[in-house]
């Protein structure tokens, strides 16, 4: 069935002639024999491993650190291409901090007409707790990950958008690091914008986000659930490049609604939390009681305007599968402007007719449940038995708000080095945004990940997927006019 | 810094001695082992292996039979003792993992290295004492590493200076147990009873803290117990004596009472233990009693490790 649907290459194209980004790359693939890739692909493996790398897999018991697959050859975005993409996504995020704004304020958008108040208000990711509150320069989402994918050469569309604790930014960089050490020569080919620069532009965004009462050396620390969370590479290594405490929950209080970090000398106050902790678990006197990982009176603290928190309580709001479908119209409320990315086509299953057609059509579409993440809970339709196509139809039929479908795109493929040479896998790109009181960046490129399995279309780390270095390069001009 | 990161540093500080400690004493334990009756090779041996790394109650726990092999297996790779060296490593790591921003790349390395290696000699089977030999020279090369690592590349602020604290409070501990269960063949009437009957089992304390050589330049006289001793206890050249790690104990401390502005009971107790080192002679030790000395100083040691958690918010 995939294969009716042409293939766009961000190599070949859809014809195999090599697109003009790809040019040296392919030139240089033409001149390397296959011993030098497997070499460089066994030393990669011993990187990654030897720095600790590693994430976690849920569920997964004899591995419960494991690596990433990593490929080692590059992919690459013409400079043109990236600018018109970065536009875009400084415009989404934008609208998402207005969005976000609205929801837990005024509520024009709702009154309007625009956004049904049902999918706000019985969100389970809506915060009762923020409404009519106010957070620290109005910024609720101060690190955006827009999921990305592409089907021809005429631009991009938004599959996803991240806004509570998006992760991956680690591998962005340390694919980066890795690949100038692997293959310096495919390097010095190519002019690739640099992206090391990004841990200082985080934190300068995080230090402008402190509260106002703040003095003017504020305080950050990363708040993570600890090491045995799936990211915690990641959040070490961030903190490390920022320079801040890596802290737990046990390491802070809150005293007279101050947040304070245990240390060697006493109590130190903290203005910015950049939390790795999802709302639920960040405070057990106003989510979960059970929870262990958080910090008593973190919210007392953060609604007396103490303490900023990133990204802001309440964002996934904003961000689930449902809320996506609105996004061009919620960019067109606020901002007055078009969307500069499109969404992908989406069918939302709480109206009636998209729900009869999703039906009908459950053999070539992608459904995916609402409020889901990392890959779990979908069908792939096409690639589904008819065993788990009845199942589904059935949670459908059942509960059809929780779901949203989508036709199955011929995500483009990228150029990969596997075992048995040079092949194509399916790629999306997860860029980051950083929103600050200072402005609105978004670092060169992003991760992109890859389905490793032939034919695969899931891109999740949770379920196989691995990782590529994005280039983003300034010498090669664009194919079309 | 955070009061968990020092808890964590000290510890994994300990922990990476303590293997090294623990490699030492099997491998001068495996030499004494294999030597006649005659020349003083005797059952005890494994216990004594057993006392020195303070696994004993441990092991007599599992009810185990006391011969080389047990010992070894639950010394070195056991899951069930709590400082097993494989223990030591994973803990390390943990400790590592959790506070590797407060580690340098050559730290972490060292520590992951070890704990990737390990995982690779527990997946071999049948494990020769070949395979034996070189995992322990391995457990101290790592143990090396880690602390040449940590002295070449970390700042010298408070994540060091605890890490050192923990290193030499862990070494001194070691040290005085070693010293505890052989202090009966250290003792001056010992060469009139037993004779050269216990020479290899002074050579064997000192090859477990790898004073063998050292011993001959100091004194440049043949094997005495009670220069043994001495060596161990009060001699400041000799990195492992009880005085040296003490000396180091009080310059780390004073840095970070100096950083942090104030002094406080931990450094008061470190400065009174080293005086009272500085102030004995070995013949004031023995008069004592060797065996009562050691105890009052390892009690002394815990007592400081109490202090330091206390004074520190651990």
């Amino acid at each position: 069935m995939l294969s009716k649907v042409a293939q766009f290459d961000e190599m070949g194209g859809f014809e195999g002639s090599t697109r003009p980004p790809y040019e040296k790359l392919a030139k240089w693939l033409g001149s390397v024999e296959p011993e030098f890739l497997a070499s460089r692909r066994a030393q990669a493996e011993f990187l990654f491993r030897r720095i600790g790398i590693t994430f976690a897999v849920y569920g997964s018991q004899e591995a419960t650190e494991r690596l990433i697959p990593f490929d080692i050859l590059p992919r690459i975005i013409a400079r043109a291409e990236w600018a018109e993409l970065e536009k875009g996504l400084i415009q989404r995020v934008k609208a998402l901090n207005l969005f976000l704004a609205d929801l837990y304020g005024a509520g024009e958008i709702l009154k309007a007409g625009v956004v049904p108040s049902e999918l706000v208000y019985r969100n389970p990711a809506f915060r009762p707790e923020m409404a009519g509150r106010r957070v620290p320069h109005d910024i609720f989402v101060h690190i955006a990950g827009i999921d990305i994918i592409r089907t021809d050469d005429d631009g991009f569309f938004v599959l996803e958008d991240n806004a509570r604790t998006p992760s991956g930014v680690s591998y962005m960089l340390e694919n980066r690091e890795v690949m100038m050490r692997l293959l310096p020569d495919l390097f010095a080919l190519h002019r690739v914008a640099p992206i090391e620069n990004y841990p200082d532009q985080l934190l300068a965004t995080l230090r402008s986000a402190a509260p106002r009462g703040a003095g003017a050396d504020p305080v950050s620390v990363l708040l993570t659930p600890g090491q045995f969370n799936s990211a915690f590479y990641e959040h070490s290594f961030l903190a490390d490049k920022l320079g801040i405490e890596l802290v737990e929950g046990r390491d802070l209080f809150v005293k007279d609604d101050i947040v304070y970090m245990r240390t060697t000398e006493g109590p130190r106050r903290v203005d910015v939390i950049y939390r790795r902790i999802d709302d639920d678990f960040l405070d057990p006197l106003a989510f979960r009681p059970d929870s262990a990982l958080g910090v008593a009176g973190l919210m007392g603290a953060y609604h007396a305007g103490n303490v900023t928190l990133a990204n802001a309580v309440g964002t996934g709001v904003a961000d689930d599968k449902a809320m996506y479908t609105y996004m061009p119209d919620v960019i067109r409320f606020y901002l007055g402007e078009e969307p500069l990315l499109q969404n992908v086509p989406t069918w939302r299953c709480r109206e009636k007719d998209a729900l009869a057609y999703v039906l009908d059509h459950l053999g070539e579409l992608v459904v995916k449940e609402v409020n889901g993440s990392g890959g779990y809970g979908m069908l792939v339709g096409p690639h589904a038995t008819r065993a788990q196509i009845a199942e589904f139809a059935g949670k459908l039929a059942d509960n059809p708000a929780n779901f949203i479908a989508q036709p199955t795109l011929a995500l483009s493929t990228c150029p990969v080095s596997v075992a048995s040479g040079v092949a194509p896998r399916h790629v999306d790109l997860r860029p980051f945004v950083l929103y600050g009181a200072n402005g609105a960046s978004v670092v060169p490129g992003g991760l992109t990940r890859v389905a490793m399995t032939e034919n695969s279309l899931v891109v999740n780390s949770s379920q196989g997927g691995g990782t590529k270095d994005t280039w983003i390069i300034d010498d090669a001009p664009l194919a079309r006019a | 810094m955070l009061s968990r990161t020092a808890d964590n540093l000290f510890w994994l500080a300990r922990y990476m001695e303590r293997a090294d400690f623990l490699a030492r004493i099997l491998q001068a334990s495996r030499r004494l082992a294999t030597l006649p009756r005659a020349y003083g090779g005797m059952e005890t041996e494994w216990e004594s292996a057993l006392l020195s790394s303070g696994a004993a109650p441990a092991f007599h726990a599992a009810g185990l039979a006391v011969d080389e092999a047990n010992v070894t297996r639950f010394l070195a790779f056991s899951p069930d003792n709590p400082s097993s060296i494989r223990n030591c490593i994973e803990l390390a790591r943990a400790n590592a993992r959790a506070v590797r921003t407060a580690l340098t790349v050559e730290m972490w390395e060292a520590i992951n290295g070890a704990f990737l290696e390990l995982k690779a000699f527990e997946q071999a089977r049948g494990r020769s004492a070949e395979d034996l030999t070189r995992f322990l020279d391995f457990v101290k090369q790592v143990s090396a590493a880690y602390d040449g690592g940590a002295h070449r590349t970390m700042l010298r602020n408070d994540a060091y200076w605890f890490s050192r604290v923990g290193l030499y409070i862990e070494r001194a501990d070691n040290t005085a147990r070693l010293l505890d269960v052989k202090y009966h063949v250290l003792l001056p009437e010992s060469e009139a009873v037993g004779g050269s009957l216990d020479y290899f089992q002074w050579t064997a304390i000192l090859r477990a803290v790898s004073a063998h050589t050292a011993y001959h330049w100091v004194y440049r006289d043949s094997l005495k117990p009670w220069l043994v001793a001495d060596l161990l206890i009060l001699r400041p050249e000799m990195p492992r004596s009880l005085i040296a790690c003490y000396e180091s104990v009080v310059q780390n401390l004073d840095r970070l009472g100096k950083s942090h502005g104030k002094q406080g009971p931990a450094q008061r107790h470190a400065r009174a233990v080293f005086g009272q080192l500085e102030q004995s002679t070995i013949e004031s030790v023995f008069h004592n009693g060797l065996h009562e000395f050691i105890q009052g100083f390892i009690a002394d040691n815990h007592r400081l490790g109490a202090l330091v958690s206390e004074q520190y918010l651990f």
